[in-house]
Parts: C-alpha cells; sequence; structure tokens
C-alpha cells in the first residue's frame, strides 16, 4: 500500500503548477504576447481528445478486441486531412460572429435562434454527463489501484455515504479548481488562452507518462519487441489482440466506429472549443494536420503491447482498464506508478477542465441568459454587472455539471466500461454534426430541419444507448432490452426495427442519424427559412468566400448614446469605449451621445456583445435598442449573388480567355499556313512569269528581228514565223494550264460527267498521241481489254489526262529506244489504267514530288525536239482524276522498268441506276 | 572580229540571240547548258557572253562565279539573261560580277546596244 499522502500531495502539487501555466497563459494574453501563439500549442490542445479513455480504456479495449480501437484515433486523422477545408471555414466563422461554443455556432447558422442554442446546450449537457463520470470513474479507480495494490481496488459506491466516496471529492476539488481556473476572468470573454496553455502541457505529460509505461514494459519488463511477441506466440489464445476478428459487428461496426469518431472529433463540445473557439490563428490549423495525427499514433504506439504484456502476466487484480497501473507496480516499481497516476490524472482533468468550461459557456449562454433576458430577470445597473452575473451562473453550472457525472458515474456505476461510456458519449455528440456539417455547406438548411433532426436524433440516442445503460445498472427492467417495450420486438434498444448482429454503436449510429439527417433535410425542403436565417446561411456557406463582409450590417436607427449605455451596461465600460473609440470616460458622456449610430458600429456591438453572451441573446439586445428595419439582408444576399456571380464572370472569362488562348493557336497555325500559302502562292507566280516569259522572249525576238529585217531569205522567213507560231501556241497552252489549274484549286472546274467507256477513250487518246510519238521514234503500245470499261467521267478531260500521261511517258522514256506501254486492267470494282516508259524511273524522293506544280524533272529537258511541258501537266492530271473520284500515282513500272503511272477510277454503278443513264445501253462505250 | 558566246536552254531563243549577234557582225558559238559553257571558254575565250541564268545542270550563277575566279575570264564582259522578274536575282548577278543584266522578254535593239557598248568599253580598256 503506497503513502496516500504521497499520492495527494503529487496530485495537488500536480494540478498547482497547471494553475500556475494558466495563470501564466492568462497575463501574457492580457499583455498582448499571446503563450498560445504557436500552431505545437494549439496541436498539443486538440490533443484533449485523447483522455482517461484512451490513457486507461485504450488497453482495455485492445485487451478484449484487438486493434479496434485505434479507429477512435484514425477518426480524427481523417478528420484534420480534411481541416484544411472542414475546421478553416468553421474557424473563419467563428472568428467572424465571435461565436462562443458550438450551442452558439448552430444557434447563429440557423439565424440565431435561441431555441435551437437551447436545446443544443441541453444535449450537449446530457451526452456529456457520461464522459464526465467516466473520467471520474478512472481517476478514482485508478487512485484505488495505487493505494490498494495488490489488493483489487475497492471503488464501490455506497450510496448512502456519497462522502466517502472518493469520486464526489473528486469531482469538487476540480470544480472548486475549474473555477479558478476558468472562469477567472472578470471579464467574460469567449476565449480562455491561460486554459489552453495548461492543456497542452497537460497533453505533453499524458503523452510522456504512457510512452514511459510502454517503454518500461517492453523494454525493462521484457527484452523488448521481439522478446514480447516471441512470449505471446507460445500462448495462442492472445492472438486475438493482435487479430481483426475481435469486432463487434464485423465490417459495419468498423466503418461505424471510425465514422463516430471522425464526427464526434468535431462537434464534442470540448473539441469545438479548442478546434474552433480556442483558435488564435486560422494558419495554425495546417501544423496540427499532421501533428495532431502524429501525436494520436505516438500514444497508441504502446497500447497493444501493454494490452499483450496485461494478459501475458495475467495478474489477479486483471481489469485490463488497469493494466498501465498494474504492469509497473506488479513489477515493483514505485515512482512510475505514481507518474502514470498523473497522467491519467492529465489525461482527465483535461478533458474535464474544456469540457465543463465549454459545457458551463453553453448552459449560461444559450440556457440561462436568454431566460433572464427573456423573463426581464437581469437587472443590471452599473458597469461590470453582467460579468458577474455570467461568471456566477458559469460558476454554479461547473459545480452542477461536474455533480451530474458523479451523480450518472454513482448511478450507472461499473456497467459499462470505460470505453463504453466514452463511445456512448460519441455517438449524443455526433447528433450535432449534420445541423453543423450540412449548414456549413447547404445554404437551404433551414432552423426547422435542424430542430427537429437534432431533437429526433437525440431521442433514438437516448433509446438506444443511454436508457439501456440504465437498464444494464439495474435501474430499469431489463426486459426492455431483451424483449422491447411491452414486449413489442421490433422496438428493442439495441436491435431497432429487427436490425440485430450489428454493434450497438454503429446500430445506434445509423438509426439516429438517419432520423437527423432524413428530417433535417426533408424539413428544410419543406420549411421556410426567416431573413436572419438566409442572411447567417449565407455567411456560413460562403464563409471561404474572400469579398464576405464580416457580418450583415444593421439597417435600423440608434444613437451613439443609447448604443453605449447598453454596452456599458452588459459588457462595462472598457468594452464600450473601445467599441465606441471614445475617450471621454463614461460612455453616456460623450460628446456625439445623441448622432445617429453607424450601421457598422451596431454590428460592432452586437459582435462584442455575443462574444460574451452568445448571438441569439446579443441579437435581443441590440434588438431592444435598434429602431426600424432591423437588417439588411437585400444588401448581404445580393452581395453574395453579386460574389457568385462575379465568380461565375470569372469562371467564364477564364473559360473565355483559354478559348480564346485555343483559337490564338488555331490562329497562329492558320496564319503560318497563309504564310506558307503566300510564300507558295509567290513562288508560283514566280513560276508563272518566267514560264510565261520563255515563249514570249522568242515570239517578241523574232517579231522584232522579222519587222526590222526586211531583206531576210524567204525561207528564214518561214523558219521564223514557224518558231513565232510554235511558241505563240506553246503560250497559250501554258495559260490554258494555268487556269485549269486555278480551276482545280479553287475548286471552279466544271466537270460534265457522264456515263463511258475507258477502254474507248483509251483507244482515242491513243490515237492522238499516236503520230507525234510515231515520229519521234517512240515505240507506243498498248494493251487493252475486251469489254467495255463503263466508269462515270468528263469525257474531254479524262481524255486530257491519259494524252498527258502519253507525253510524259514520251518524254521521259529512253532516248535511243524510248518505248512507251499503255495497259488497263479491273481491280476489284475499280479500273486502273496505267502508263510505262522504259526511261531511268522515278526515286522515292521524287515520287509525289512530280505531281507538285512546275515540277520538271531538268535532265530530261536536254532532250530537245519533243514538245516541252510546262510541269503542271500531272498536278493538273492528280486533280482531275481526284475530282472524278479516283487516283493517280507513280511507281516503278514492271515490264519496262521506266516509271509508270497509274490512275484509277472507280467503275460506275448500275446501267438502271439512275434515269441518265437509260440510254448507255443502245450507245454503250460510245465506242468510236 | 568579236567573238560572243550565247548561252540559253530555250531552243528559240538562243536561235534569236544567235541570228541577232551575226547580224551585229559578231563571231558567235553558242551553248545550251552550264558545262559546254564552261568547255567553250576553256577552247577559245570570247570576248563577251551572254548567259542565261537558269540552266540545266550548272546553273548560270555559277558559270560566272567560276568565270570570275579565273584570271583569264575575270574582266570578260559577261550580261545576264533571266526570266525571272525578280529584284533579288538582278542584285545577286551584278554582286557576282555581272556587267550587266537582261530581263526576258526583251528589246532586241537594246540587247545590241548593251553588246556593242560593252565591248568598245572592253576595247578601250585593253591598251
Amino acid at each position: 500500500m503506497r503513502n496516500d499522502l504521497i499520492i495527494l500531495a503529487a496530485a495537488f502539487g500536480y494540478l498547482a503548477i497547471l494553475f500556475v501555466v494558466a495563470a501564466w497563459g492568462d497575463r501574457r494574453a492580457e499583455t498582448g504576447r499571446s503563450a498560445i501563439g504557436s500552431p505545437t500549442v494549439y496541436a498539443l490542445s486538440i490533443a484533449v481528445y485523447c483522455t482517461a479513455w484512451t490513457f486507461y480504456g485504450s488497453v482495455g479495449r485492445a485487451s478484449l478486441q484487438g486493434p479496434h480501437f485505434l479507429l477512435i484515433y484514425l477518426g480524427p486523422t481523417l478528420a484534420m486531412l480534411g481541416a484544411p477545408f472542414i475546421i478553416r471555414k468553421m474557424v473563419r466563422i467563428a472568428a467572424r460572429q465571435r461565436i462562443t461554443s458550438i450551442a452558439d455556432f448552430i444557434s447563429a447558422r440557423y439565424g440565431k435562434s435561441s431555441g435551437l442554442g437551447a436545446i443544443v446546450a441541453l444535449m450537449a449537457l446530457i451526452s456529456s454527463t457520461p464522459y464526465i463520470a467516466l473520467q471520474l470513474k478512472a481517476i478514482t479507480v485508478s487512485h484505488a489501484v495505487l493505494v490498494n495494490y495488490p489488493q483489487p481496488a475497492d471503488v464501490a459506491v455506497e450510496e448512502a455515504h456519497f462522502w466517502i466516496d472518493k469520486s464526489f471529492w473528486v469531482a469538487l476539488v476540480l470544480a472548486v479548481f475549474i473555477i479558478l481556473f476558468g472562469t477567472r476572468h472578470l471579464d467574460a470573454s469567449e476565449r480562455h488562452e491561460g486554459m489552453v496553455a495548461a492543456i497542452a502541457v497537460e497533453s505533453l505529460v499524458k503523452l510522456v507518462a504512457f510512452l514511459a509505461v510502454g517503454i518500461f514494459v517492453v523494454f525493462v519488463m521484457f527484452n523488448g519487441p521481439a522478446d514480447l511477441l516471441a512470449q505471446v506466440a507460445r500462448t495462442p489464445e492472445l492472438s486475438h489482440v493482435l487479430s481483426l476478428e475481435q469486432v463487434p459487428g464485423g465490417a459495419t461496426g468498423w466503418v461505424g466506429v471510425l465514422i463516430l469518431a471522425v464526427l464526434a472529433f468535431l462537434t464534442l463540445p470540448r473539441q469545438f472549443q479548442v478546434l474552433v473557439v480556442e483558435n488564435v490563428d486560422e494558419n495554425h490549423i495546417d501544423r496540427a494536420s499532421w501533428l495532431l495525427p502524429l501525436y494520436l499514433l505516438l500514444i497508441n504506439l504502446f497500447v497493444i503491447p501493454i494490452a499483450l504484456a496485461g494478459l501475458l502476466l495475467g495478474s489477479p487484480q486483471a481489469d485490463p482498464d488497469s493494466f498501465v497501473l498494474t504492469l509497473p507496480l506488479s513489477a515493483g516499481a514505485e515512482a512510475l506508478p505514481l507518474f502514470v497516476f498523473i497522467g491519467g490524472l492529465s489525461a482527465a482533468t483535461g478533458m474535464m477542465i474544456v469540457e465543463t468550461i465549454a459545457l458551463s459557456t453553453m448552459v449560461s449562454n444559450q440556457l440561462i441568459m436568454p431566460l433572464l433576458l427573456r423573463f426581464n430577470l437581469l437587472h443590471l445597473s452599473g458597469s461590470g454587472e453582467l460579468a458577474a452575473w455570467l461568471l456566477g451562473i458559469r460558476r454554479v453550472a461547473i459545480v452542477l455539471i461536474l455533480l451530474l457525472g458523479y451523480v450518472y458515474h454513482a448511478l450507472i456505476g461499473d456497467a459499462y466500461s470505460l470505453v463504453t461510456i466514452g463511445l456512448v458519449a460519441f455517438v449524443g455528440a455526433a447528433q450535432f454534426a449534420p445541423a453543423m456539417l450540412i449548414g456549413l455547406y447547404w445554404r437551404g438548411a433551414t432552423r426547422t430541419g435542424a430542430l427537429i433532426g437534432l431533437l429526433a436524433g437525440f431521442a433514438v440516442w437516448l433509446y438506444t444507448l443511454l436508457i439501456p445503460g440504465f437498464a444494464q445498472s439495474g435501474w430499469i427492467d431489463m426486459s426492455l432490452i431483451r424483449e422491447g417495450p411491452w414486449g413489442i420486438g421490433w422496438l428493442t434498444p439495441y436491435a431497432l426495427f429487427g436490425l440485430d448482429g450489428w454493434d450497438i454503436y454503429t446500430h445506434a449510429l445509423l438509426w439516429s442519424l438517419v432520423a437527423n439527417i432524413g428530417l433535417l433535410v426533408g424539413l428544410s425542403l419543406f420549411s421556410r427559412p426567416s431573413e436572419l436565417e438566409q442572411t447567417q446561411a449565407a455567411l456560413f456557406t460562403e464563409a471561404l468566400h474572400p469579398n464576405l463582409p464580416s457580418a450583415s450590417l444593421w439597417h435600423g436607427q440608434t444613437t451613439r448614446g443609447e448604443l453605449g449605455e447598453l454596452l456599458n451596461r452588459y459588457l462595462g465600460e472598457g468594452a464600450s469605449r473601445r467599441v465606441l473609440g471614445s475617450t471621454t470616460e463614461t460612455a453616456a458622456a460623450e460628446p456625439a451621445a445623441h448622432q445617429p449610430a453607424s450601421h457598422q458600429l451596431i454590428t460592432r456591438a452586437e459582435q462584442e456583445l455575443a462574444g460574451s453572451l452568445g448571438n441569439a441573446s446579443a441579437r435581443v439586445l441590440i434588438n431592444s435598442v435598434v429602431r426600424g428595419e432591423a437588417l439588411d439582408r437585400e444588401s448581404i444576399l445580393s452581395l453574395l449573388d453579386t460574389t457568385s456571380q462575379t465568380l461565375e464572370y470569372n469562371r467564364r472569362l477564364e473559360q473565355k480567355s483559354a478559348e480564346l488562348e485555343r483559337a490564338s493557336a488555331a490562329l497562329r497555325q492558320a496564319n503560318e499556313r497563309l504564310r506558307e500559302l503566300d510564300r507558295l502562292k509567290d513562288e508560283f507566280v514566280a513560276m508563272v512569269s518566267h514560264e510565261l516569259r520563255t515563249p514570249l522572249t522568242s515570239i517578241r525576238a523574232f517579231a522584232e528581228i522579222l519587222h526590222e529585217n526586211d531583206d531576210l531569205t524567204a525561207d528564214k522567213r518561214h523558219h521564223f514565223l514557224d518558231v513565232i507560231v510554235h511558241e505563240s501556241q506553246r503560250l497559250s497552252r501554258l495559260i490554258e494550264e494555268i487556269l485549269d489549274l486555278a480551276r482545280l484549286e479553287s475548286g471552279r472546274l466544271t466537270l460534265t460527267p457522264e456515263r463511258l467507256d475507258l477502254v474507248a477513250l483509251a483507244r482515242r487518246s491513243v490515237d492522238a498521241v499516236a503520230r507525234l510519238q510515231h515520229d519521234h521514234g517512240i515505240r507506243l503500245e498498248v494493251e487493252l481489254p475486251e469489254g467495255p470499261a463503263m466508269i462515270v467521267g468528263d469525257v474531254d478531260r479524262l481524255e486530257q489526262v491519259i494524252i498527258n500521261l502519253l507525253d510524259n511517258a514520251g518524254k521521259f522514256a529512253d532516248s535511243t529506244d524510248p518505248r512507251v506501254l499503255l495497259r488497263m486492267g479491273r481491280h476489284k470494282d475499280h479500273f486502273r489504267l496505267s502508263v510505262e516508259d522504259n526511261g531511268p524511273g522515278i526515286s522515292d524522293a521524287e515520287r509525289e514530288r512530280v505531281f507538285e506544280k512546275f515540277h520538271q524533272l531538268q535532265q530530261q529537258r536536254k532532250d530537245r525536239g519533243r514538245p516541252q511541258g510546262s510541269g503542271l501537266g500531272l498536278s493538273i492530271s492528280r486533280g482531275i482524276i481526284a475530282h472524278l473520284g479516283g487516283r493517280l500515282w507513280v511507281e516503278n513500272g514492271q515490264q519496262l522498268a521506266g516509271a509508270c503511272l497509274t490512275l484509277e477510277l472507280p467503275e460506275a454503278p448500275d446501267n438502271a441506276s439512275s434515269s441518265e443513264d437509260a440510254e448507255a445501253p443502245e450507245n454503250p462505250g460510245r465506242d468510236h | 572580229m568579236p567573238r560572243v558566246l550565247v548561252v540559253d536552254d530555250e531552243t528559240n531563243i538562243l536561235l534569236s540571240l544567235e541570228f541577232l549577234m551575226q547580224q551585229a557582225g559578231f563571231t558567235v558559238t553558242t551553248a545550251d547548258d552550264g558545262e559546254s559553257a564552261l568547255e567553250r571558254v576553256d577552247d577559245t575565250p570570247p570576248d563577251l557572253m551572254l548567259l542565261d541564268i537558269s540552266l540545266p545542270g550548272i546553273s548560270g550563277f555559277d558559270v560566272l562565279e567560276r568565270l570570275r575566279a579565273a584570271s583569264a575570264t575575270r574582266d570578260m564582259p559577261i550580261i545576264m539573261l533571266t526570266a525571272h522578274g525578280r529584284e533579288v536575282e538582278r542584285e545577286k548577278g551584278l554582286a557576282l560580277g555581272a556587267d550587266d543584266y537582261i530581263t526576258k522578254p526583251f528589246s532586241t535593239r537594246a540587247l545590241v546596244d548593251k553588246v556593242q557598248a560593252l565591248l568598245s568599253e572592253a576595247d578601250d580598256d585593253t591598251p
């Protein structure tokens, strides 16, 4: 048995140190050098999430159900990952609207409704009570373990003698401590910097204490984790601690508890307090979003090893919830158990301090003050009196809340384990999530929906979790749980509507959230929000909007004097002077007392009041002095609409600019293409000019010679005239070709398609060139099929093409023994006509270039005596064939090994298919 | 009798130039591409050359460049002929050392005048 005195001295000493830290923090805050202006302190204060439930209960839960307890910490980790979005929004709203608690937040969101605020406050009070009870139980049990070990810790409560129950005294001592701690200020502002500093210290203490036990167990009692695991491996019945199987409710249980932890992390009154209300700088969220998950990881590191060790060593007083204490005790350690006890104490007191401060603020601002204001019971005569009232109310509330916790602890006793009580409170707090989170993102959520949803969700929570707890403690007949009320089976609290086989938390969470969200959304769709609600809804949902005003402006009339008096009465002269910016002694005596107060000033006054009294009461007070139209709702809504229009406009602008960029890229490309075309055109013009000048040069020269020389011989004269005629023909031909090309390229080439026989046409073309070719010594061979090859084409143009191909072949054929071969054949449903020569052929590189305009194979031009081409023939031919739906290409000839130009045209459709073909059968092929 | 070399790949143009030069009293040799033009110059260097730019094989510009690079032909009067009306060609020709530049179609009288003027100039220069 350890010396109880030492334990008590250590506990009080610890609390005293905390108190000093808190006082120091407050002093720093007063002098403007915030002690908590660090993201690390912010993150540590959020670690108030880890209560005695974590400190003792995690090991207990791990001993029974394995790693399932981790979900409770995975939830906050997930929530912190979303912190930049959700928590930042909440923090910004809270700072703008001077939010004092989660009840204030929800009330403000739904039109500063005092009713809603009161309901939330009441629900928070009820759902937190078991949780506070849990901390009391933890302190009492851990103290008893420490004192009585190795005897069993006897903490049974004698109903009649509560004064000998240690929990009662713990509650009272803590009440005094918290009163000293959280309500020291005469200025009843909502922020408690000293408290936050103390909570951060507590978070460090509990972490270090827990790590100390872990290290002691693993490395002193065992030889490291390997040794521990080796010993566990020899005890198969312990495998469940490491396996994922022992989870009530199976996979749904996992998901349920995870969701539960996410929601509770945001909605538990104390979490909202440290996360949102006590946040001094929005940017602290960023570091906290990874620092807190790290903290949670560290504090859970040794949970399973301790649970394994506890089970392995099988101490007789084996309450797994107490392993962290009994293990070092069993090893004979002296100082460590005391340190562990202090760690547990810090975990428990941290939670109780923040929770009771948050709850007492709600009780005073959301429950008591509205009543006092409504029934005009608040008789304030002088400065600072309201602060005294508020502090008084809060102090009483703190005592009552802790006593309530004690009563719950005393009544329910040991029916639930630590973890169970924690989860019951979680499900209760989770009921705030729909109203809060949906309200943050859906402007259409209304007060009616939120109120009814909350009430319904809470009723389900009471019925499915809290009341069965009473039944299990023997306060209500157990038949309720077993058979349902009045024997109605489907109303059984743990298996509502026949939903059986789930763990009780997931089961309760499901039904309560279904009722809560269903009614919130459903009723919101069918109820009309008031004007103030619409404004507040807009201010909340659009909180991260850069152009958003911090609050809507009052539009009514009042004087500076009246406003000053109001502030003076409720907040004291200091605050009044601060708001009015007056330098005179009393606000009422200021020279501008009769001047109308500006709208900004009224709004500022309301915010100042809200910081102390909550939004709903502040509004009631301002309403009492402001006459006329209350709120400039239109301006804010229209402003929001304008900003959203601006956003939309910006979005469109961005879209437009992207489109423009694309268009300009396309334009650039088109421009480039145009430049290229322009260059090509210039080149073409230059080529045309060159080609036209050449024959013209001969014509002019000889014309001038003939003109100047009358004495030329008849022979010469004849020769020269012949040249002129020849070159003139060349010139005309060239002009025709250029025009053809221009028509082809502009798409204005007029073709008169008709059914014709390609065989007959080819024969005719051969006849046309045969003589000339013969004159040049070219051997022209023709292989044509017997029957007609019906195609659709323009007779003259096709003849032009075939003659051009024959001419070309003649030009490029071998100069000593020129040969040209024309062949025709069918290829599927096409006819192919090819003209081959025995020249040098065309290299791969030249193959496509021969179809370019003015392309000439220069070497061949030396072979004078044959008609010279312009270099446009093939280009035109290809254009014509393409117009007729065919192809023209060049390859190396099979028969004569020179170049082979092939044209391919589709076979004409069946004779009967069109009316213009009607006479075709009578005159097949137009053969001449 | 001054000797004139006429180079052009167009038969009929070559024919007209040959006639014009003969009529003006010059001894005329002809070539229809760059290489044969250079050969003729080597055989018997002419007193003046009429040189078309667009020739098959080595172009008129190339011929001009080579002639100007050789000491024997550095100062030989050369008149460029071209069917390209573009200014850049003219400048290129003059920059490469052509004495004159005639655009096709040309005036026969102006051509003959230019040839005669250049030849008498060359006569004056030679001591």
